[in-house]
């Protein structure tokens, strides 16, 4: 017997059926039914109408908004200087800034912890502050390496170009290497902002989980409300979905415009 | 400002050495350039043309030597402040902008007001046949027409010199046909000066006021191109410029010189007994029947060229390649004349490789480990040897660690082996010549030196080769 390629993909299609089409739908069917299975979209007013659940969703987009800003605030020199200068060690020290994903997650944010703890005595004290450190510690990997693939790859004569053009470095930097560098920027972005958007350890480690999506929906599920759990989850999906669509949007079309993405 | 001579652009022995390889792209560089001049750097890649420019440019610092522009020495200044444009190798239009806000890049870093830099645009956009692109992404353009952007962005700003970097190497041989004559045109129209780059001898032919060759970091020769062509300095720039058979020859007599088994008459003055180096343009051999030629050979191949025939001719050990309008036979005998003016004479160089050597305790010479057998008594006059000790002729032992004897040998006594075990030194072949009957090869040896071999088989450029020196054929000398 032979295999036809078609053949070949029937366990992933198997797969992707039982493990996330499946599962999606389930949420589907429970966020837009109530507890005797009708369809209703209270659940979705229930949403909006209830000020815990928006608070949730700010305060954890506000806590992503300012992790990926200073994740980008830290990445984009290192990337910088590791992708012009001409060390030798520099991929020693590209590696100093990445070997942290390699060390077990708990360990590294309990190694945190203490000295956090250390520092401020009591990590209840600055919840929100303890949060960012902790996320921007994680993530930062995740923005340095599209950002410095595509300085790397940035065609150093263009540069050279805007010089002889008269743009002195400052000039040549905001005009030519900034716009050209857009790819890494959109890529490390989203490679931060939505984990951190949902992100549930980090948080509830640095002792801050009462005000996230994920310690919510767990909330619904463990006194057996799937519907409105169900919801919140399906609204976030939803709102992930938009902004990688944004994202992609600008990924592709600076593409196009000879950019370069991880 | 200091009283100048009229000339736009001076380099004085401008040196290029990069320190972390120690690897000299550029020495010594000298030039004069006058304002409005057309003038190329011309030579194989790696020959340190376009580093050159890029000192002029100032994307790199010279570590030696000035650069004067108008008189005043610029050496320091960086790029974004010399009035000086480029035109890059591979255009480097920015991507992430339109064509128009491309070219208009300069402009608006001069703060021009909006008009007065939509007017500058649209004039060079004019210049350059391709008014209505302003809006155009790069990306959509065509090689050729990223090519007219390119220097369209460099003219817009009205530089004193416009650099091009090859800036026709990418383009297909019609186009870059084209684009010669649209910038020579260009050249002539704006009274700028140009300083080209290119490994194209044709190109640099057509184009310039002025060649400068170049080859390994050197100037070879500078001149007009009718000199150059017409005059070459050594066997380098004849062998780069244009088609020629190079022979090793012998003056004979008063404007008299004898090569390729014949004696030619000559325009050339050069002293009865000098070795010369004989080069002759391959449309200046007329073939005639072999009766009345001064040498005569058999036709070996025919290969039909267009506006011409290839042919070559051997005769006895020597080839020699002619351009006709006629075809001949293969396997014909023929004879071939040579007018005066057709024959160029080249004081051969010395090439005779002499390197330094160290003795040994077994009385035999060292060099980087190898063991060069000699007979030291012949050496150093008067010695003789006993047990083993050399003494000199007032019979005191001589102390082996003070003397160094030099080696010399002729290029035509190294031999090369592809075994790279069994000769003295390991090197690359850098450069190589045809020379009628043989080869003239350059090769770089591991210790950086550079070596003349002459082989009468062809190996390649960059093959890694073994040099054999026989010691029979070498001449020994006591350094002082």
């Amino acid at each position: 017997m032979t295999f036809s390629r078609k053949q070949l993909g029937i366990p992933y299609a198997l797969f992707l059926i039982l493990f996330v089409v499946a599962p999606l739908l389930v949420i589907v069917y429970y966020a837009f039914t109530n507890g005797s299975g009708q369809f209703t979209i209270a659940n979705l007013t229930n949403f909006f109408a209830n000020p815990n659940t928006l608070g949730t969703l700010c305060y954890s987009f506000v806590l992503a908004f300012t992790t990926t800003c200073v994740c980008l605030l830290i990445a984009y020199p290192v990337a910088y200087i590791l992708a012009r200068s001409e060390w030798k060690a520099k991929n020693i020290i590209l590696l100093i800034f990445i070997t942290p994903m390699w060390v077990n997650f708990t360990l590294r944010i309990t190694a945190l912890k203490e000295i956090l703890t250390l520092v401020e005595k009591n990590l209840a004290y600055f919840p929100f502050f303890n949060s960012v450190i902790g996320m921007t510690y994680d993530f930062l990997p995740f923005m340095i390496l599209p950002l410095y693939t595509t300085l790397t790859r940035l065609d150093h004569s263009l540069i050279e170009a805007a010089g002889d053009l008269g743009a002195d470095a400052v000039q040549s930097f905001l005009r030519v290497t900034l716009p050209l560098s857009v790819p890494g920027i959109v890529s490390g972005i989203s490679m931060v902002f939505l984990p951190a958007m949902t992100n549930y350890v980090v948080l509830d480690m640095l002792y801050n989980s009462t005000y996230i999506m994920g310690s919510l929906i767990g909330s619904y599920f463990s006194s057996d409300d799937w519907h409105n759990g169900s919801m919140i989850a399906l609204v976030l999906l939803l709102i992930i979905c938009i902004f990688t669509f944004f994202g992609s949007n600008a990924d592709d079309e600076a593409n196009a415009r000879g950019g370069a993405v991880l | 400002m200091a009283e100048h001579t009229g000339n736009i652009i001076e380099l004085k022995h401008i040196t290029k050495t990069y320190t972390d390889n120690g690897f000299t792209a550029v020495s010594d560089f000298n030039l004069e350039v006058g304002r409005g001049e057309f003038v190329t750097f011309l030579g194989p890649s790696g020959c340190g043309k376009t580093t050159t420019l890029r000192m002029i440019a100032g994307f790199e610092m010279p570590t030696g030597g000035e650069i004067l522009l108008n008189g005043q020495d610029i050496t320091k200044l960086p790029a974004n402040k010399r009035p000086i444009n480029t035109v890059f190798q591979r255009y480097a239009l920015f991507p992430h902008m339109n064509i128009y806000d491309n070219i208009a890049f300069g402009l608006k870093l001069k703060k021009l007001p909006r008009d007065e830099i939509r007017k500058k645009v649209n004039h060079v956009l004019d210049m350059v046949d391709l008014e209505g692109f302003e809006n155009r992404r790069v990306s959509t353009l065509s090689g050729g027409q990223q090519q007219r952007i390119a220097i369209a962005r460099a003219l817009v700003n009205e530089p004193e010199i416009l650099l091009l970097d090859e800036p026709l190497g990418a383009l297909d041989l019609k186009m870059r046909k084209e684009m010669q004559i649209e910038l020579k045109n260009m050249h002539d129209q704006l009274g700028i000066t140009f300083i080209y780059v290119t490994h194209d001898q044709e190109e640099a032919l057509v184009m310039s006021d002025k060649i400068v060759v170049m080859s390994e970091g050197c100037t070879q020769q500078i001149g007009t191109p009718e000199d150059i062509y017409n005059e070459p300095k050594n066997a380098f720039v004849a062998d780069f410029i244009g088609d020629s058979n190079i022979f090793k020859g012998i003056m004979t007599g008063d404007k008299k010189v004898r090569f390729c088994g014949g004696e030619f008459e000559c325009v050339d003055d050069v002293k009865e007994g000098t070795l010369i180096d004989a080069v002759v343009r391959p449309e200046d051999v007329i073939l005639t029947t072999p009766d009345r030629g001064v040498i005569e050979g058999v036709v070996t191949s025919v290969i039909f060229k267009g506006i011409h025939y290839e042919i070559a001719v051997e005769s006895g050990k020597y080839e020699m390649i002619i351009q006709s309008t006629k075809s001949a036979i293969v396997g014909d005998h023929v004879g071939m004349m040579l007018e005066p003016d057709g024959i160029h004479i080249m004081i051969a160089e010395d090439h005779t490789t002499c390197f330094e050597t160290t003795v040994n305790s077994d009385l035999n010479l060292a060099f980087n480990d190898e063991e060069i057998r000699c007979d030291l008594t012949k050496i150093i006059p008067g010695s003789v040897i006993r047990d083993g000790e050399l003494f000199d002729d007032d019979g005191e032992k001589v102390d082996l660690d003070k003397i160094r004897v030099m080696v010399s040998i002729e290029p035509e006594d190294i031999e090369m082996s592809d075994d790279l075990d069994a000769g003295l030194v390991v090197g690359k072949i850098i450069n190589l010549i045809y020379k009628g009957d043989h080869y003239s090869y350059v090769v770089r040896t591991e210790y950086g030196h550079d070596l003349i071999v002459d082989d009468e088989y062809l190996w390649n450029m960059h093959d890694k080769v073994s040099l054999i020196m026989p010691e029979d054929k070498m001449q020994f000398a006591l350094k002082k």
